[in-house]
């Protein structure tokens, strides 16, 4: 049996079904991240001390961080556009890209995380170090899933393009809009996080 | 449809842009000391929430999406709102009286490299 609305707009909604589906999951990882950025001013307020995280973060290495996700989004969302000009050779390039930066991104967390262990700085550490590895660890699972996602639509995920290209252009769309959130993620957790 | 495409990449291009531009200036003004702590969390969130405006509004092309995905998400920032505010109102109880959590004020081991 077939999925109804995977392509075609419902009369209802004005949406298909993928573009709706991922627009209410991401309503849902808001709520998910919300309660931890909620949990971040609860645990700041109730603290008598609160250290800058200029002082404990590698502000370059974040900043640097900062550009390679916002590089990634323009590059998966040049992937979109690459399928809406029928462009199928430009689309792996762009999303190549998207995954390569993506990996980039793990490797700087990698070593700042290795940093932070190597001087004796653990979740446990304190509530400041708390709440950052459980926010940016949270954040670098999403990367994980985005990477492999990507990946999958790069490789096998891409015969569909030969069959079906309107379905597969709206698995790379719903994609990229899973991607842009957790850029968006990342443009708050930065200043949050690294800056005050 | 081709030439609709070519508009678009203009615009990712130049938001791409403002948005490199925007995370060096949330770099830059996080090193003035301007006026308390309360006004560069200020400064910061304003910078981010532009930042997040144009990705919400052209990478992920909210501005021009349907009603039923712009009410989803009314709904979602309202709750977005009620959740942030929570701690406020928790803190608002306890007003003049410091409430910590164990471990809460612990010192960090040493500064991070190039410090």
């Amino acid at each position: 049996m077939d999925i109804p609305y995977i392509v075609e707009e419902r009369a209802d909604t004005g949406l298909n079904n993928v573009k709706l589906g991922i627009w209410l999951f991401l309503a849902s990882e808001v709520m998910l991240f919300g309660a931890l950025f909620s949990s971040y001013v609860l645990l700041r307020l109730m603290a008598v001390e609160w250290p800058f995280g200029v002082d404990v973060l590698n502000v370059p290495l974040g900043t640097f961080n900062t550009a390679v996700l916002i590089g990634s989004s323009v590059t998966m969302v040049m992937a979109y556009a690459s399928l809406k000009m029928d462009d199928f050779g430009r689309f792996r390039m762009w999303l190549a890209a998207t995954i390569g930066l993506s990996l980039l991104f793990m490797v700087v967390k990698g070593f700042e995380y290795n940093h932070e262990f190597d001087i004796g700085n653990f979740p446990w550490t304190s509530t400041y170090l708390a709440i950052y590895f459980t926010m940016t660890g949270l954040h670098a699972l999403h990367i994980i899933g985005g990477v492999v996602v990507n990946t999958y639509l790069l490789f096998p995920g891409s015969k569909m393009w030969t069959t079906n290209k309107a379905q597969f252009t709206n698995r790379v769309e719903a994609a990229g809009l899973y991607w842009h959130f957790v850029d968006l993620v990342w443009i708050f957790l930065f200043p949050v996080l690294y800056l005050l | 449809m081709s030439e609709d495409v070519q508009a678009h990449i203009k615009t990712y291009m130049k938001v791409g842009g403002a948005l490199a531009v925007l995370t060096a200036l949330t770099v830059i003004v996080s090193y003035i000391d301007f006026w308390g702590v309360p006004f560069a969390v200020f400064v910061a969130l304003v910078i981010a929430a532009t930042k997040g405006s144009l990705v919400v509004s052209f990478f992920m092309h909210l501005i021009e999406e349907k009603k039923m995905i712009l009410a989803t998400l009314v709904l979602t920032v309202f709750f977005f709102i009620v959740l942030i505010f929570l701690p406020l109102l928790g803190h608002a109880d306890r007003h003049g009286e410091y409430y910590t959590l164990p471990n809460a004020n612990a010192p960090t081991a040493a500064p991070a490299a190039g410090h």
